[in-house]
């Protein structure tokens, strides 16, 4: 395999715990096993990347209870590696070389704490007493005191990320939205989200044995920029020697989704002046706890990924349905209380990557399987904008004399900015689209490259689609019959 | 004949959803690609030609795990049958039409 894939250490060194894990749960000696791994994973005697061997051990031993289930007490799937978190400067302003011991100490005189001196020419500034208003840092001719903030912190716009008296990160489970952000910036790796790659793997394996059990795999339609080094036909394949029954593309639930949306839109929006997408779990977590009562905005229709996976129980009541896609915050969406169970598990393209290794499939060695039941609509829901395109195109082609005027929100801050306009009833538009993550889903925390993404990608693979529009790829499906709608208080806490 | 007469009559008194016979026509990627949803129409069309609405019905279903043999096809808990747009009308009447006492 080749281990040019990884774009850093801790991406290797994720997937390699989670590969052997998942040979270890292959064998069913997971529980005997697993307590050697650290072994295994760091032979030594020398450290791999950190100060010692022993810490790397026991960083090891703690993301090997992350992706076997985790915190149990914590509900959220996002969680803290405290023993891995002790790196980083918390200080935000610092002197750096740069300053020349100047005679005017700008900088002790702009201070209003009296948090800096001046030591043998040379300014310090006293990380207990600083306040962190940086006027320091404004004063200096020098641009010499630098401004970091903990990549975490700076990572998460849901406000959710704060610092212990000991130093450590801690996550705000009442505010975080599990976008998976902090998990992808955190230059350590201390922070990780929660994996069933266990369960599925058992899952598959009893599948193996037992005719009855039926376990399909959905994928998000990410996965056009995701495995560089074979083709989305062979990745297909090898999804299937995995043990799933079959291999469906969630982009014909986006197609299902954008059908019902649009129905929705066009029924309510006179009486609702406003309304938001419900596609993007983050998002909608966000309005949940920091707009609350911007609630009754958000469509009630249901997400692609809940869709397709209702679409596939309702052809085959023994379905087991498994999500693969680049998002952590699908993972909170699947225990959500009025769809909980509809889809089984969600698992990520990093997840795979290393159950395709654990299992010795070889993706350059397969030969391609077909993915191919969605329209161009439903493909380009992956990136941010192609929900708008989708339900444009649909309302469009209805002939209503109904306006729609949709805002395509990019990431949680210009979520947030529409969010605030909606609010105080000064929105400029009447339907919003938001995608927690930057470039839409193709940007989630957990997928195998985040190189510049072309959104070209991802409409060069949605023309690929045999269907051109959402009315083919929907017309053998009776979807009047599938239930599309969220619970009633979905919205509730 | 007797049997017929009195699925019609349960039929009536449970209300129908029981169908003699549920054509189930795989629309995973593979057979989507072999023209499955043409095959599908195909039926549909059939089954209101011939007024078996009662009597049949088609459904969509996921991978029947032979896709060499696409379109699979499957009458009830029958073995998998390959079809295409083209022979829809033949397997129809061989299978649904004929196959009716």
């Amino acid at each position: 395999m080749n281990l040019k894939v990884f774009e850093n250490d801790i991406q290797l060194i994720k997937y390699e715990v989670l590969r052997e894990v998942i040979k270890l749960a292959i064998k069913g000696t997971l529980k005997k096993e697993s307590k050697n791994l650290f072994k295994v994973l760091i032979p030594g005697p020398k450290a791999r990347t950190r100060c010692c061997i022993h810490k790397e051990r026991a960083i090891i031993g703690e993301r090997l209870k992350i992706i076997m289930g985790g915190d149990k007490r914590n509900k959220n799937v996002v969680e803290v590696i405290s023993i891995a978190c002790d790196e980083c400067p918390i200080q935000r302003f610092t002197v750096t070389e740069a300053c020349r011991g100047c005679l005017t100490h700008k900088c002790v005189q702009a201070c209003p704490v009296g948090a800096i001196h001046s030591i043998n020419r040379r300014s310090y500034i006293d990380a207990n007493k600083c306040i962190e208003c940086g006027k320091c840092r404004e004063v200096c001719p020098y641009n010499a005191i630098s401004d970091v903030k903990r990549p975490c912190i700076r990572a998460c716009n849901a406000g959710a990320l704060s610092i212990d008296e000991d130093k450590k990160a801690v996550i705000d489970n009442e505010k975080c939205i599990q976008c998976g952000a902090c998990v992808y910036q955190c230059p350590f790796g201390a922070i990780m989200d929660k994996s069933s790659v266990v369960d599925v793997t058992k899952l598959l394996m009893e599948a193996k044995e037992d005719k009855t059990k039926h376990v399909y795999a959905i994928v998000a339609p990410a996965i056009s920029s995701q495995f560089t080094y074979a083709k989305i036909g062979q990745v297909v394949s090898g999804i299937k020697q995995l043990g799933f029954k079959d291999v469906i593309e969630v982009a014909l639930g986006a197609d299902m989704v954008a059908h019902n949306e649009t129905k929705e839109f066009l029924e309510n929006i006179e009486e609702l002046k406003a309304m938001t997408s419900s596609c993007c779990p983050a998002f909608v977590s966000y309005i949940k706890k920091h707009y609350p009562e911007l609630g009754k905005y958000v469509s009630n229709t249901v997400s692609p990924m809940i869709a397709i996976s209702k679409l596939i129980k309702n052809t085959d009541p023994l379905a087991k349905v498994v999500f693969i896609g680049p998002c952590t915050a699908k993972k909170m969406e699947i225990k959500e209380a009025d769809i909980k169970g509809i889809t089984d598990y969600a698992m990520t393209f990093e997840e795979l990557q290393a159950m395709l290794d654990a299992f010795e499939i070889n993706l350059e060695e397969c030969e391609e399987f077909p993915l191919n039941n969605a329209s161009f609509y439903g493909r380009i829901f992956a990136r941010a904008g192609g929900l708008t395109e989708a339900v444009k195109h649909l309302v469009e082609s209805e002939n209503t004399s109904t306006e729609f005027t949709p805002i395509s929100c990019d990431g949680i801050i210009e979520c947030d900015k529409a969010l605030k306009l909606l609010k105080y009833n000064r929105s400029n538009g009447n339907f919003i689209e938001g995608m927690a993550c930057n470039g839409g889903c193709i940007g989630g925390p957990a997928s195998l490259n985040h190189g510049p993404k072309d959104k070209k990608e991802v409409d060069k693979y949605g023309k690929l689609a045999l269907e051109k529009d959402v009315s083919d790829s929907l017309r053998v499906i009776k979807v009047e019959k599938i239930d599309l709608h969220r619970g009633k208080d979905f919205m509730n806490k | 004949m007797n049997i017929v007469v009195i699925f019609n009559v349960v039929q009536l008194i449970i209300g129908s959803d029981i169908y003699m016979k549920t054509i189930r026509v795989c629309i995973g990627s593979s057979c989507h690609l072999k023209g499955a949803y043409e095959v599908v129409q195909g039926f549909q069309q059939l089954i209101k030609e011939n007024k078996l609405d009662n009597d049949v019905e088609v459904k969509a279903s996921f991978c029947h795990g032979e896709c060499a043999k696409g379109v699979s096809v499957k009458i009830n808990d029958s073995s998998i049958f390959s079809v295409n747009k083209d022979s829809v009308n033949s397997f129809f009447n061989k299978y649904i039409v004929k196959d009716r006492v």
